[in-house]
């Protein structure tokens, strides 16, 4: 291949190339960035795959929400049962967020800093809740905590029921939501640097009192975003909880249940309604949680 | 304290430490969480599933609905993973070796489906090819299904993998910048040559990592293919649906049955992975054990006189 051949490449920009190659690093970056081939048609293709998989389909439940008269809207989103139901939602997800926090952050902390045997296999199975389906985690966690149960036998004796009630929907949402924070944190504990550690140490600072003034704030918005993702990813399950759940209208119906039986009873109207509202809260919390995600890499970057 | 102790050596012990018993009581209750809440709910469904012995547990798994549910499930993975795998490098492609306006954007709509509830996911698609949707009409006339058919499944299989493998690889490509594209360029590959020889190799534990994930979800979801499947058996299940209907049928051990199937999928895919990450940091250890390369523009003027 020849020098003259290869030297005005593809696409547009190949004469900036020439006169700013030999001087110096900077323009030859900036005109090199232009010139790697495969823009247009890359972004091309996102564009069209992006619209006709995500945009398209969701901006048709939009135009369907717009077909509805406001009080119509209105009377379908604030029924007694669809209030019940996000009553319900988000204090479930609220709780098994708040839960994972406080556990998710000890399971970081434990992996990060300490060594014990099998931290491979645990550090492994932490993603666990990713990897199995939902049907399967519901399915199972039904059968631990009903009656009949492993866990379940030794706790109805004393009255607590955990199954086909709310507390089963914490518990599943607890399983779901425990890798968000762990892996958000993980990362962060073990770049937290050690010298600050010791040098809280050196002053004269307990080892609790470098925890909350010196380690804790630097993992403080990863810990929040962990929260932020998943209280969100809570707010959407489905397949883990209606096992556990019960399902009973007002007491144990989530959300994402209302919008399945309006559904069923051919009520197209009423489900995309309440399919609205919830598309808008998982965007604001999308909004949220990239908010957060920039917050956190300003911090560790300056 | 120790901290009069004159060996260096015995000072820094407890300045990042805890106090051992501090140690055991964390590690402790971290062990006890992860064993009732991760370690237990995987026992349980091979524990019920062979409840009966083994005999019961493969006669489940011979049901002629339960192989349909396999096989719709190996079919839609099969049409998903490989669409958002194109995409996912497409689009990591474009994000991540160019700036152009709205990319941050750009990148959050990518993210979008990962936020949306699987149920809407799946509705959404019922609103747009369902009887009473955009193109229900026109569909019914040409005889075509969509929804409550296998199209629709995999339609909605597909939006929920959707951000998996270009999440994976948009922060990886970004990382690694442009430089030895660019100097493949100088050298005279192709567009095509380049993607194969110099970002596919540095990209390709990202990639397979995005694909274990994508496909593992692809499997296992339930809400969204849930809304769109019409749960017909043996045509429009996918195993999760198939482990739902059995179980709402009081079918304990065929329905663990087949959820032990999807087990063993997760178990897979945890062990996969893990042999990726470690795959992976090996080549990066690897990579900066070796001597400093010399400065790109240096070598590119000799290359080109040489050929």
């Amino acid at each position: 291949m020849s020098a003259s051949a290869t030297y005005p490449l593809p696409g547009q920009g190949g004469g900036a190339l020439g006169p700013g190659g030999e001087q110096g690093p900077p323009p030859v970056r900036r005109a090199a960035k232009r010139v790697l081939p495969g823009f247009n048609i890359t972004l091309g293709f996102t564009l069209f795959y992006l619209c006709l998989i995500v945009l398209i389909p969701l901006s048709a439940l939009l135009l369907k929400t717009f077909t509805l008269t406001w009080p119509q809207f209105w009377e379908a989103v604030t029924a007694p049962r669809v209030l019940a139901s996000y009553r319900l939602t988000f204090g479930a997800s609220l709780t098994a967020a708040l839960v994972n926090v406080v556990f998710g952050l000890l399971v970081a902390w434990v992996l990060v800093r300490y060594t014990f045997p099998g931290k491979k296999i645990v550090d492994a199975l932490v993603d666990l809740p990713f990897a199995l389906p939902t049907a399967v985690a519901g399915i199972s966690l039904t059968a631990l905590l009903a009656g009949n149960g492993w866990i379940g036998q030794y706790l109805e004796p004393l009255g607590i029921q955990l199954a086909f009630n709310p507390n089963g929907v914490v518990i599943a949402l607890i399983f779901i939501g425990l890798p968000f924070v762990v892996r958000t944190v993980q990362p962060v504990l073990e770049d937290a640097e050690k010298e600050l550690e010791e040098a809280a140490m050196c002053l004269g600072a307990t080892r609790w009192q470098t925890f909350v003034r010196v380690i804790f704030p630097a993992i403080a918005p990863a810990l929040l975003t962990g929260f932020a993702m998943a209280f969100a990813r809570a707010i959407g399950e489905y397949g883990s909880v209606i096992f556990i759940a019960g399902n009973m209208p007002m007491i144990s119906e989530i959300t994402p249940l209302i919008i399945i039986s309006k559904l069923e009873q051919y009520d197209y109207a009423g489900a995309t309604a309440v399919a609205t509202v919830m598309l808008g809260i998982s965007f604001v919390l999308l909004l949220v949680i990239n908010a957060l995600q920039t917050w956190q890499r300003n911090r560790s970057g300056g | 304290m120790s901290a009069t102790t004159t060996t260096p050596s015995r000072v820094r012990l407890p300045h990042t430490t805890e106090a051992p018993w501090v140690r055991y009581t964390l590690i402790g209750i971290a062990l006890v969480f992860m064993f009732l809440f991760l370690v237990l709910p995987l026992a349980a469904v091979f524990t019920e599933a062979l409840r009966k012995g083994w005999d019961a547990y493969a006669e489940a798994l011979k049901e002629p609905d339960a192989w349909s549910a396999i096989r719709l499930t190996l079919i839609t993975a099969a049409v998903a993973v490989p669409l958002n795998l194109v995409f996912g490098v497409a689009a990591a492609w474009c994000i991540a070796k160019y700036e152009f306006r709205g990319k941050s954007f750009l990148t959050t709509l990518i993210d979008l489906p990962f936020s949306v509830s699987p149920v809407v996911a799946g509705l959404i698609y019922v609103l747009v090819f369902g009887a009473q949707g955009w193109f229900g009409p026109w569909l019914a006339e040409h005889d075509i299904k969509i929804v409550f058919a296998v199209p629709g499944i995999i339609l909605a299989t597909i939006f929920v993998t959707f951000p998996f493998i270009a999440r994976e690889l948009i922060p990886l490509m970004q990382a690694q910048g442009s430089e030895e594209e660019q100097a493949a360029q100088v050298l005279g590959a192709s567009g095509w040559q380049t993607f194969w020889y110099v970002t596919l190799p540095n990209i390709k534990w990202g990639l397979l990592y995005g694909v274990i994930l994508c496909n593992a979800r692809a499997m296992g979801e339930f809400g969204a293919v849930s809304v769109v499947s019409g749960h017909i058996r043996g045509q429009t299940n996918t195993m999760p649906l198939h482990v739902e209907i059995l179980y709402n049928e009081y079918q304990s051990v065929a329905a663990f049955a087949v959820a032990s199937l999807l087990a063993l999928l997760a178990l897979v895919t945890l062990a996969l992975k893990s042999w990726v990450e470690w795959r992976h940091e090996r080549e990066i250890k690897a990579a900066a054990d070796m001597p400093p390369e010399q400065p790109a523009p240096q070598v590119t003027p000799v290359a080109l006189g040489a050929t």
